[in-house]
C-alpha cells in the first residue's frame, strides 16, 4: 500500500469552507452578548485632558463606557513582552489595553463602549469626547536617534530601545583583504500583514471561568499571558481559536482587545464581542518589516566573499508586544544567506517611533536579511562584471559541507544550493532569454529578470538555542501531539499547534494514518482550544509540520508500539515479529495472521481475552518534541517582469521557484504556500506599503490605500522541487510556510533593476510603484532615496514609513 | 434611529421578512439575523469581496447594499448554492484545485466566480483573474483559484 504521506490529499477542511459552514471567531453568537467599540486616538502623541463619557452613557443600549483609568484594577500587568536578552537592556514602556496619560500613536485605543448591538456601539464611541494635547511627533527612525529628537518616551531619555549584535571572525580583516567592497543602503518598508479576516475577540463569563474566543494563532500563549494581565488562575481561562481566516503573524500575538473582551465579561458578567474594522487592523493589528540596513560587502577579484558587516536599524513603533524588539534579529541565523564568509558582523538598534509597533509579520526578519544579501551580491557582481549566479555559485556552501557550521556559530542542517539553482535553469532557460530580452529592447520592451537563492531558519525551534538559556526569549518552543485511538478504530490528534489555513488537518492526518495504519479519512486533527489536548506553541515561523507534525509522528508511533504488543497478545506472537504493513498488524512472515487497527483498538477498550498486565486499557498518546537545532530550508526562484517606461509600472510576467522543504508531506499543500508567499511578496516589492505622514498620520488606513494584489497583477507560477531530508526531524521536512515571502522580494527588484540597466539604474527601493521607477528611468533620484524630493509620493528614503529629511518634506 | 421597515426577501429560495433598520447593512441582516455566516466582512471599504452574494442572480458586495434595497429580491448566498445533487460545479473544483487555505474569502470567491461563469461561461485565464479583482486573497496567491474557475467552467461547458 502507498503510504498516505507524499499524497496530494484533498484537505479535510474543505468541506466546511467550500459551503459557508466554517466557524470564524465573528460568526459566534452567544446568550446576550453585547458588543464592543473602541475609542481611538486621532494624535499621534498626545497629553489625554479629558475624557467627556457623559452623551455616550446616556445613549439608550449603551451598558458601559470604560477609559483606561477607569478600567486601571482590572489589569494586574500590561501587554507582555517576551524577549530578555542576556546582557542586554531593553526600554520597554507600560502597555496597558486602554492608555492612561497619554497616546503614543494614531489607534491607541482610550476608551471602549459596550452596548448591545454593534451599531449602537460604533455610534456612542463617536459621542465619547476626548481631550488631547498634542506633542512634538516622531516617525522617521533615523531622525530619531539624532539629538533633540522628539521622544517617544521621555522616562528613557532617548528613542534608542536597545542595541544587540552577533558576529564571527574579524570583520575589519575581511573587508580589508576584499580587492572590491561595496555599500548599500537596504531599506524594507513597513507592511501590514492583512489576512482577509479582520481580528475578533469574544469573552464569555462562566461562573468562576472565563472562555476568549480569539482569532489567535497562539492560543495557549495567549491563555498563559491573559490570565496573568488578568490575575486569575491559568486554568480558569479557556482560550479558543475557531476556525482562524488567515494570520500571516498578524495574529501571532496577544493584543490588547483580548485583555480587554475578557476584562469586560468579569464586570459584566455577559459576554462581550469585538470585531475589528478593516481601518482598525491597518491602524492597530502590528506592522511588520520596517528596517534599514547598511551592508558592507567585501570580495576578492575572483568574486570569492571576505566579509559582510550589517547595521540595521529597526523602527518598533510606540510600544513593545509580544516580541517587537527581536523580529529585527530573527534573521541573524541566515544572515550570510547560502554563502561562505571569513567574518560577519551584525549590529542592531531599534527605535521608538510615534507609529504602531512592528512585530512578525510572514518571513520575520529573514524576508530582511534574504532581501539585503541578495541584492548587495547582484551589485557585488556588477561591480566585478561577473553573472550573478557564477558569483552565487562561486560561494556557494558545497552539498557536501553540510551540516555546515556559520560563522554565526549557526549549524545549517542540510543544503544542496547547487542543486536547487541547477534545477531553476533547467525550468528557466536563462541564456534563451537573455536573447529575447535583447530582441525586445529593440522593440522597447523592457524586461528583466532576478534571482534569489535563499535559505531561511524554521523549526522554530531548539528551547536551549532561543530560550532563557540561549538569545533569551522567555519561552521554549517544543511542540506537542495526543493521539486518541477510539474503540472503534478511528482516531483523534491533538495538536498544540493553531492552523489557519495551512491544511495541517490533512497532512497531520496524513502522518497520523500512516503509523496508525488507517485512512486518514478516519483521523480527526483538533486543535486550538486549550481545554483540549496537550499545551503548545502555536502556528508561526514555517514550525507546524517540522516541530508540531514531528510530535505527530512520534506519539502516532508510541501508539503503533502499543498497538503491536496488543496484537502479539492476540496473536499469541513475540512483539518483537509483529510488523504493520498494507495497513494490517502481521506476523512478519505469516501475513495471514494479522489485526486491523480496528479490531486492535476495541481490545484495547474492551479485551475479549485476558491481556499482558503491563498493557494499561486504552489506546493513546502523548508526545512532547523539542527540536536538536533548527531546519534550514532553501531554494532558488527566478521572476522576470517587464516595466512600462512610459509609465514606470511593472509587470510580473512569468515567475519560476524551485523550493527544497525535504520530503514532501502533501506536495499539493506545498505549492499552495509557495504561490501565496510569493505574492505577499510580490505585493511588498510593487504595491504595499503602510505610510504615516509627518505629523504621524496613517496614511494607507483602508485597502483603498493600501493596496494588495488581485488576481489581475500576478501570473500562474512555475514551481518545482529538490527534497534534500532535514536530519533533524524523523520526517525530514524542514517548513514551507514563508519560503515564497522569503526569496521573492528580492528576485522581484533584481528583476526590475535588470529590466532598467540600459537606464543605469543601480538601485531602487520598494516599492517599485510607477513613479518611483518613471523617476528612476528619467533620473529623477536614483531610486536610492537620496534624490531630489518625489512630490506626491511618501516615504522615499526612510524605511518606507515616512519622511527621512527635511529635503523630503520631512518633520524638522 | 429611524423606525424600521419591512423587508420581504427571498433567501435562497426561501421567503423571509423582517423589520430592520433602514442604515442595517444586507450582510449583517444575514449574518446576524438570519444567520447565514458563511457571508464575510474583511473590509469597509468594498475592496475585499468576502461579502459577494447574488442580488437578483448577479454578485453584489453585501457590505454595500442596504438590506431595505434587498426588498422584493432575490439573495442567493454560499449556503444556497449546493443543490440536491450535491456541490456546485465551482464548490467541488475549488476543493479539487486547492483553491482555499484560511477559507475566509473562499464563499465570496465563489460567488463572484459563478455570477463570472454565468456572465462568460468559457473564459480564457485572464478573462478569470480580470474578473475576479474585486476579491482579494491573501493565502493562495489566486495560481489555485483560477485554476478552479477554469475547471469549474471546464465542467460545465462540457455537461
Amino acid at each position: 500500500m502507498t503510504p498516505y504521506v507524499g499524497q496530494a490529499i484533498r484537505r479535510k477542511e474543505d468541506p466546511r469552507m467550500i459551503s459557508g459552514r466554517a466557524n470564524y471567531t465573528d460568526d459566534i453568537s452567544l446568550p446576550g452578548m453585547l458588543h464592543a467599540a473602541i475609542v481611538r486616538s486621532p494624535e499621534a502623541h498626545a497629553a489625554i485632558v479629558s475624557i467627556d463619557k457623559s452623551a455616550a452613557e446616556q445613549r439608550s443600549g449603551v451598558v458601559a463606557v470604560l477609559t483606561g483609568e477607569d478600567m486601571a484594577p482590572d489589569f494586574a500587568s500590561g501587554l507582555p513582552m517576551a524577549w530578555d536578552p542576556p546582557g542586554v537592556d531593553i526600554n520597554v514602556p507600560d502597555h496597558w489595553p486602554l492608555k492612561r496619560g497619554e497616546v503614543k500613536h494614531v489607534g491607541d485605543p482610550v476608551a471602549v463602549v459596550v452596548a448591545v448591538d454593534r451599531y449602537l456601539a460604533v455610534d456612542a464611541a463617536e459621542d465619547v469626547i476626548v481631550e488631547y494635547d498634542p506633542k512634538p511627533v516622531v516617525v522617521d527612525p533615523e531622525a530619531a536617534l539624532e539629538d533633540g529628537a522628539p521622544l517617544v518616551w521621555e522616562q528613557f531619555g532617548t528613542n534608542k530601545t536597545h542595541e544587540w549584535a552577533v558576529g564571527g571572525g574579524d570583520v575589519a580583516a575581511a573587508l580589508e583583504a576584499a580587492d572590491v567592497v561595496v555599500e548599500q543602503r537596504v531599506p524594507n518598508h513597513r507592511t501590514s500583514g492583512a489576512p482577509i479576516e479582520p481580528r475578533a475577540a469574544i469573552g464569555e463569563p462562566r461562573a468562576e471561568s472565563l472562555t476568549l474566543y480569539s482569532t489567535t494563532q497562539i492560543p495557549h500563549i495567549a491563555r498563559l499571558l491573559l490570565a496573568g494581565m488578568l490575575d486569575m488562575p491559568e486554568d480558569k481561562l479557556r482560550v479558543i481559536a475557531p476556525d482562524v481566516g488567515g494570520g500571516f503573524g498578524a495574529k501571532l500575538q496577544v493584543y490588547g482587545e483580548e485583555a480587554l473582551v475578557l476584562a469586560l465579561a468579569r464586570r459584566l458578567g455577559r459576554a462581550v464581542k469585538w470585531t475589528e474594522s478593516r481601518s482598525e487592523h491597518m491602524t492597530t493589528s502590528h506592522h511588520g518589516r520596517d528596517q534599514i540596513a547598511y551592508v558592507t560587502l567585501g570580495a576578492k577579484r575572483d568574486g570569492t566573499l571576505t566579509g559582510l558587516k550589517v547595521r540595521i536599524v529597526a523602527d518598533l513603533g510606540a510600544y513593545m508586544q509580544l516580541l517587537t524588539p527581536f523580529i529585527p534579529e530573527l534573521g541573524f541565523p541566515v544572515m550570510g544567506g547560502c554563502y561562505r564568509f571569513d567574518a560577519i558582523d551584525v549590529h542592531f538598534t531599534g527605535v521608538f517611533t510615534n507609529k504602531m509597533c512592528t512585530d512578525a509579520i510572514r518571513g520575520a526578519g529573514r524576508p530582511e536579511a534574504t532581501y539585503w544579501i541578495e541584492l548587495t551580491m547582484d551589485k557585488l557582481a556588477r561591480e566585478l562584471d561577473m553573472d550573478p549566479l557564477e558569483l552565487r555559485r562561486r560561494n556557494f556552501i558545497p552539498k557536501e559541507e553540510f551540516p555546515f557550521e556559520t560563522k554565526l556559530g549557526i549549524v545549517y542542517d542540510s543544503g544542496d544550493y547547487h542543486g536547487s539553482l541547477d534545477r531553476l535553469l533547467e525550468n528557466f532557460d536563462i541564456e534563451g532569454f537573455r536573447r529575447e530580452q535583447a530582441e525586445l529592447r529593440e522593440k522597447g520592451i523592457h524586461r528583466g529578470v532576478g534571482f534569489s537563492t535563499w535559505v531561511e531558519v524554521c523549526g522554530l525551534a531548539p528551547s536551549r538555542a532561543v530560550g532563557p538559556q540561549g538569545v533569551g526569549l522567555q519561552a521554549a518552543f517544543w511542540e506537542s501531539a495526543m493521539v486518541r485511538v477510539h474503540p472503534s478504530g478511528s482516531a483523534t490528534v491533538y495538536t498544540g499547534t493553531s492552523p489557519h489555513g495551512q491544511g495541517l488537518d490533512t497532512s497531520f492526518a496524513q502522518i497520523a494514518a500512516d503509523r496508525l495504519g488507517i485512512d486518514p479519512e478516519n483521523v480527526d486533527v483538533l486543535h486550538g482550544d486549550t481545554d483540549q489536548g496537550p499545551w503548545g506553541w502555536g502556528t508561526y515561523g514555517s514550525r507546524s509540520l517540522s516541530v508540531g507534525g514531528e510530535a505527530v509522528a512520534k506519539a502516532a508511533e508510541k501508539v503503533q508500539a502499543k498497538a503491536k504488543r496488543i496484537c502479539a497478545a492476540l496473536l499469541e506472537a513475540s512483539p518483537d515479529d509483529i510488523e504493520l504493513a498494507d495497513g494490517r498488524f502481521q506476523v512478519r512472515g505469516s501475513p495471514d495472521k494479522a489485526k486491523t487497527m480496528a479490531e486492535i483498538a476495541f481490545a484495547a477498550h474492551v479485551p475479549p481475552q485476558e491481556l499482558p498486565a503491563e498493557i494499561e486499557p486504552g489506546l493513546e498518546e502523548n508526545s512532547f518534541y523539542d527540536p536538536e537545532n533548527f531546519v534550514f530550508p532553501f531554494g532558488a526562484h527566478a521572476c522576470i517582469v517587464d516595466v512600462d517606461v512610459e509609465t514606470g509600472k511593472v509587470q510580473v510576467v512569468r515567475y519560476v521557484a524551485v523550493d527544497d522543504c525535504g520530503p514532501a508531506i502533501n506536495p499539493m499543500l506545498i505549492d499552495g504556500q509557495v504561490h501565496g508567499g510569493i505574492v505577499h511578496a510580490i505585493g511588498q516589492a510593487l504595491y504595499e506599503q503602510i505610510v504615516y505622514d509627518e505629523d504621524g498620520q496613517l496614511v494607507t488606513g483602508t485597502f483603498v490605500d493600501y493596496a494588495l494584489p488581485t488576481a489581475a497583477e500576478v501570473p500562474s507560477f512555475e514551481t518545482d522541487r529538490t527534497e534534500t531530508p532535514s536530519p533533524v526531524n524523523s520526517l525530514g521536512v524542514k517548513g514551507i510556510g514563508e519560503a515564497g515571502t522569503i526569496a521573492a522580494t528580492p528576485a522581484v527588484t533584481a528583476a526590475v533593476i535588470d529590466a532598467l540597466q540600459p537606464f543605469g539604474v543601480e538601485w531602487l527601493d520598494m516599492p517599485h510603484t510607477p513613479m518611483r521607477v518613471w523617476n528612476a528611468i528619467h533620473g529623477h533620484g536614483h531610486g536610492n532615496g537620496h534624490g531630489p524630493p518625489s512630490l506626491g509620493e511618501h516615504g522615499m528614503g526612510s524605511a518606507g514609513s515616512g519622511p527621512s529629511s527635511p529635503d523630503e518634506g520631512g518633520a524638522p | 434611529m429611524s423606525s424600521a421597515v419591512s423587508v420581504h426577501v427571498s433567501v435562497n429560495g426561501e421567503a423571509r421578512e423582517a423589520e430592520v433598520d433602514p442604515r442595517l447593512l444586507l450582510v449583517h441582516w444575514l449574518r446576524d439575523e438570519l444567520g447565514l455566516t458563511g457571508t464575510h466582512v474583511g473590509c469597509d471599504t468594498t475592496n475585499c469581496g468576502a461579502c459577494t452574494v447574488h442580488l437578483n442572480g448577479e454578485s453584489v458586495k453585501s457590505c454595500t447594499v442596504l438590506a431595505v434595497q434587498a426588498d422584493g429580491a432575490e439573495v442567493t448566498t454560499i449556503e444556497g448554492m449546493s443543490g440536491p445533487d450535491g456541490l456546485h460545479p465551482l464548490q467541488a473544483a475549488f476543493r479539487e484545485k486547492h483553491g482555499l487555505q484560511c477559507g475566509f474569502c473562499t464563499p465570496g470567491m465563489i460567488m463572484a466566480a459563478a455570477d463570472l461563469l454565468n456572465r462568460n461561461p468559457d473564459p480564457t485565464e485572464e478573462e478569470v483573474r480580470h474578473g475576479l479583482e474585486g476579491n482579494l486573497c491573501r493565502c493562495t496567491g489566486y495560481h489555485n483559484i483560477v485554476q478552479a474557475v477554469l475547471t469549474a467552467a471546464e465542467s460545465e461547458v462540457r455537461a
